[in-house]
């Protein structure tokens, strides 16, 4: 199928794509065919900053096992520092 | 055979006046031809719909694609374009009947067009040549796997798009669909619904599903690529022009 539900979710970082960094303000997750990975479907993230325009933009299609191994890797990493450390102040945020 | 082509970027004036890119190939040999808008699928103006493109014209046609999401910035990559113009919601339908109706004026403009003009499209272009043969004035449309021409995308789909099955009865030409029995968008019975509609309406169709072969199965640089289904389909595809085409 070409549409899937799309999550959109506020981020605040930042990104290399192919002109180089940019800072991240923007992210969408979906699933959908992918542009570039020889699969069906893949969950495809966008790390974007549309305020800098379409290139700004960093691409990653994954296998649904890949993908979920990714969330409990980036949730391990968080949890093996100390609280905070990454927060945008300094102060933990609410983890779910 | 004589199959020898040009085949470039061009640019259009799109709805709206706008400065579109478009894929552009035609026949070197003068005879009299129609010409046939390719509408790309949701993934954008990539280099398989550039090679649809000159497969009409292999074939004696004049064919060319506009890219929808030229509007994203000139010099951006086409997938960057897509994934911007997909987070907007995707193309809205008035400028995407905007972008075909000067894509089929540029085609009638060319040296020797026969005034002829056939839409085509793929998976979301399928859709959306549905949309073109009910709001334009053509001569004959493909339907390559369009979803959401009956029914309604989910809720939390991204495209904001809506059910086109009330404008059958303005479809103007030939209508040939192509499908994937194991599809789910467009799924069997929406498939029929459309089927059955265009029967009561009395509109020229004529429709196929493939057993054995899902979504986007003409893609051949996709898992889905489904040969058997795909060689049918681009014979069906060209016989259809070849009659409803032809001065």
């Amino acid at each position: 199928m070409c549409t899937y539900a799309t999550h959109k979710v506020e981020l605040d970082g930042a990104a290399k794509g192919a002109s180089g960094w940019f800072t991240l303000t923007d992210g969408a997750v979906y699933v959908d065919h992918p542009q570039h990975a020889a699969r069906e479907h893949t969950l495809n993230i966008d790390f974007t900053n549309p305020a800098d325009g379409p290139s700004a933009r960093a691409a990653v299609e994954l296998t649904e096992e890949a993908a979920l191994a990714l969330v409990e890797a980036i949730q391990k990493a968080l949890a093996s520092a100390p609280p905070g450390l990454a927060a945008r102040g300094g102060e933990p945020a609410e983890r779910g | 055979m004589d199959d020898a082509m040009h085949a470039g970027t061009t640019t259009i004036s799109g709805h709206g006046g706008a400065e579109v890119e478009a894929y552009l190939a035609r026949p070197v040999g003068g005879a009299p031809r129609g010409g046939v808008v390719v509408i790309h699928h949701l993934p954008g103006y990539d280099a398989a719909s550039k090679e649809i493109v000159r497969t009409f014209a292999a074939h004696g046609h004049a064919a060319i694609c506009p890219n929808l999401f030229s509007r994203e910035g000139a010099g951006v990559g086409p997938d960057d374009q897509a994934a911007a113009a997909r987070a907007k919601g995707g193309v809205p339908d008035e400028q995407l009947v905007g972008d075909v109706a000067a894509a089929a004026a540029h085609l009638n403009s060319l040296d020797h067009a026969n005034g002829k003009v056939g839409v085509i499209g793929f998976c979301s272009g399928g859709r959306q040549s549905f949309l073109a043969a009910c709001s334009l004035d053509l001569d004959a449309a493909v339907d390559c796997y369009g979803a959401f021409v009956v029914e309604a995308p989910p809720a939390d789909a991204p495209l904001k798009v809506a059910p086109l099955l009330s404008r059958a009865p303005d479809l103007s030409c030939p209508l040939l669909g192509l499908f994937g029995a194991e599809d789910r968008f467009p799924a069997p019975d929406e498939v029929a619904a459309l089927d059955a509609e265009l029967t009561r309406l009395g509109k020229e169709h004529e429709f196929h599903s493939y057993p054995g072969a899902g979504h986007a199965f003409f893609a051949v640089d996709r898992p889905s690529y489904r040969p058997e289904a795909a060689v049918d389909g681009w014979k069906k595809i060209l016989a259809f022009y070849g009659r409803h085409l032809s001065a």
